[in-house]
């Protein structure tokens, strides 16, 4: 009986990755605070990751994993207070998804860092 | 990973508010600016931002607008077209033939909330640089310990 690493890892390398992308998604929005007529984007990460997730569960230990494509998952953000000249991305909103979206990395971190110490222990037999 | 991207991104933002910033500078020190004609009066500079977008290719080979990066550049400086402020000192050496002097048309208020804009925009740039090397760093750890 071999050991899946990618299995094992599961969804939590997806959900990194994902979250590496839409921290630069962001940092776009963060960045064009103040542009004229910048419209927002942000990534639906809850329909990016079921698709990725029913993926990982119906796979067998022989299949590799796909490539993640999130790009037919950036929406436009809905602002809650239109602004005159058009741009949708407030300062208040994007700095709280992006640091949301950083506690997020840091948790899947910390998963694939338990996976991994489980892994290391089976291999080693402790 | 597109780490690389959200420095250029949190770059091109900290570039653009200071240029920001030098124009708020410059209108402020020139705000008591006087001038012998109305051409010659100080008018305040503002900086026009824009967004650029750099497309870039992911795992499927698919470029588009759609996955580019969002920077901010400066596309333009224009004069402020406010009135200028035309005062009557005909003891003043530089003043017309009439005894007007023009002084800069700067909105100092405006200038200062103009400035703490700027700033709190570069110091949000500075925290997305400081979460991503911290977000970086821990992916580096990874598998460790």
């Amino acid at each position: 009986m071999g050991i899946s690493v990618d299995k094992a890892l599961g969804v939590h390398q997806y959900a990194l990755a994902m979250q590496v992308e839409r921290s630069r998604v962001i940092a776009g929005n963060l960045a064009n605070v103040d542009t004229p007529g910048y419209l927002a984007r942000d990534y639906d990460f809850k329909t990016a990751l079921k698709d990725v997730a029913s993926g990982v569960a119906n796979m067998s230990s022989q299949d590799r994993l796909p490539d993640a494509d999130f790009s037919s998952d950036l929406r436009y953000r809905v602002p809650m207070q239109p602004s005159e000249d058009g741009n949708t991305s407030e300062l208040g909103v994007e700095q709280t998804q992006f640091a949301s979206n950083a506690m997020d990395f840091q948790t899947s971190l910390t998963f694939l860092n338990l996976t991994l110490g489980g892994i290391r222990k089976a291999i080693e037999g402790q | 990973m597109a780490f690389n991207s959200i420095y250029e991104i949190a770059g091109s933002a900290m570039r653009a508010q200071t240029v920001r910033l030098n124009t708020v500078a410059s209108n402020l020190a020139n705000a008591d600016s006087v001038a012998g004609s109305e051409q010659k009066a100080y008018h305040a500079l503002k900086p026009v931002f824009a967004t650029l977008y750099q497309s870039m290719d992911v795992s499927g080979g698919q470029t588009g607008p759609m996955l580019g990066n969002a920077t901010v550049r400066v596309a333009d400086l224009v004069q402020s077209d406010r009135n200028v402020d035309r005062r009557y000192e005909p003891n003043n050496p530089i003043a017309d033939g009439k005894g007007f002097v023009y002084y800069s048309n700067v909105n100092v208020v405006e200038e200062m909330a103009d400035m703490m804009s700027a700033s709190r925009t570069f110091q949000s740039a500075a925290d997305v640089i400081t979460r991503t090397n911290s977000m970086q760093q821990s992916l580096l750890r990874l598998g460790q310990s």
